[in-house]
């Protein structure tokens, strides 16, 4: 069996998931991962208190080194973040995120499918501003510490992978349950709902991660690259994007997760994604006379 | 832009990224990260 590009990168996403949730036993057990591996990050939206998480979450850890007594500003994560961004840029959500896999399968349902106004991209960096990055820190109790507005207010992740499984094995959280569970419940479903008839609905629309990863996108070593010699402009790849990115247009859009469905869909193989740029069958986005990548 | 200037920038983010994770592991903000993963985050589930 010949491994198609989607068949490829669907692997690596699996095999990302594993990574990310390594400790499977803990959902039986109602307990999570309590190691030496929770000092580092994930490249991907995954909740830590997850039962089967590896590492902390890097929203959730800059949230909570923000918020914390000691300081206004995290810069292990932020560091992490755009060493991260710069060799891959938006690719981790691609291959490497597993809220983006659940993504993608729950938009396997049938059902009509749309495409979300662009003005709507827009609302993840409102979300990295207000609930990331300010919240946290201007927000705090008596004792100086802030809450994970994120985390808190807006983040599926940690509803699904976090709430349900430890109240499953811990009846007793469920006495706990206020209004915020409810606020993060409707969220949830409206992001489930959205993930259905949108494309990566939540990546595109409230993703902080993404917002950070696709900023980065514009530099990052892992990129799309264009052969404008063999280009016919026929639009396929524009119209097979799932990101609604146009990738002779815009290549280095920071809404592109580099899923690479362009460049299969591409009848003259005139583009590709890689580290290295194609020297040898035409020019690359970042040649100085392809003014089309700039 | 041009070849050398994203190579360049990329050199530049790069290090100051490095930089700025031995900056942030050396003032102590991995054991937060620590604390913070290795403890259930009721926020984060909706129950704080």
């Amino acid at each position: 069996m010949k491994l198609t590009q989607g068949i490829r990168r669907k692997l690596i996403q699996i095999a990302a998931f594993g990574f990310t949730n390594a400790h499977l036993t803990n959902f039986g057990k109602g307990k999570i991962y309590t190691g030496k591996w929770k000092n580092f990050c994930v490249p991907g939206v995954n909740c830590y208190s997850c039962p089967a998480a590896s590492a902390a979450c890097p929203i959730g850890a800059l949230q909570a080194v923000q918020g914390s007594m000691d300081f206004n500003l995290s810069f292990y994560v932020l560091g992490f973040l755009l060493a991260v961004g710069t060799i891959f840029g938006r690719a981790v959500c691609g291959f490497a995120c597993p809220f983006g896999l659940l993504q993608e399968l729950l938009n396997k349902i049938p059902s009509k499918k749309r495409r979300l106004p662009a003005w709507t991209k827009y609302i993840k960096y409102a979300v990295l501003a207000v609930f990331v990055m300010i919240l946290p820190v201007a927000i705090t109790d008596y004792m100086g510490i802030g809450k994970p507005a994120f985390c808190e207010f807006i983040c599926p992740a940690g509803l699904l992978e976090g709430a349900l499984p430890l109240m499953a094995a811990h009846p007793e959280l469920r006495s706990a349950i206020g209004p915020v569970f409810w606020i993060k419940v409707s969220v949830c479903g409206i992001v489930i709902l959205g993930s259905v008839i949108f494309h990566r609905f939540f990546c595109k629309v409230l993703c902080p991660l993404g917002a950070i990863y696709g900023l980065l996108n514009k530099i990052s070593f892992y990129r799309l690259h264009i052969s404008t010699d063999k280009c016919i402009h026929c639009g396929k790849c524009a119209r097979v994007c799932p990101m609604d990115v146009d990738p002779v247009r815009n290549p280095s859009s920071a809404e592109c997760i580099r899923c690479g469905a362009c460049a299969a869909a591409c009848p003259k193989a005139a583009l590709h994604l890689g580290f290295s740029d194609e020297k040898k069958d035409g020019l690359s986005c970042s040649s100085q006379s392809n003014r089309i990548c700039s | 832009m041009t070849g050398k200037k994203i190579t360049a920038v990329r050199t530049f983010v790069l290090a100051i990224s490095a930089a700025m994770i031995i900056e942030g592991a050396m003032r102590g903000e991995m054991a937060v990260v620590l604390h913070k993963a290795v403890n259930i985050c009721l926020e984060c589930i909706g129950l704080g």
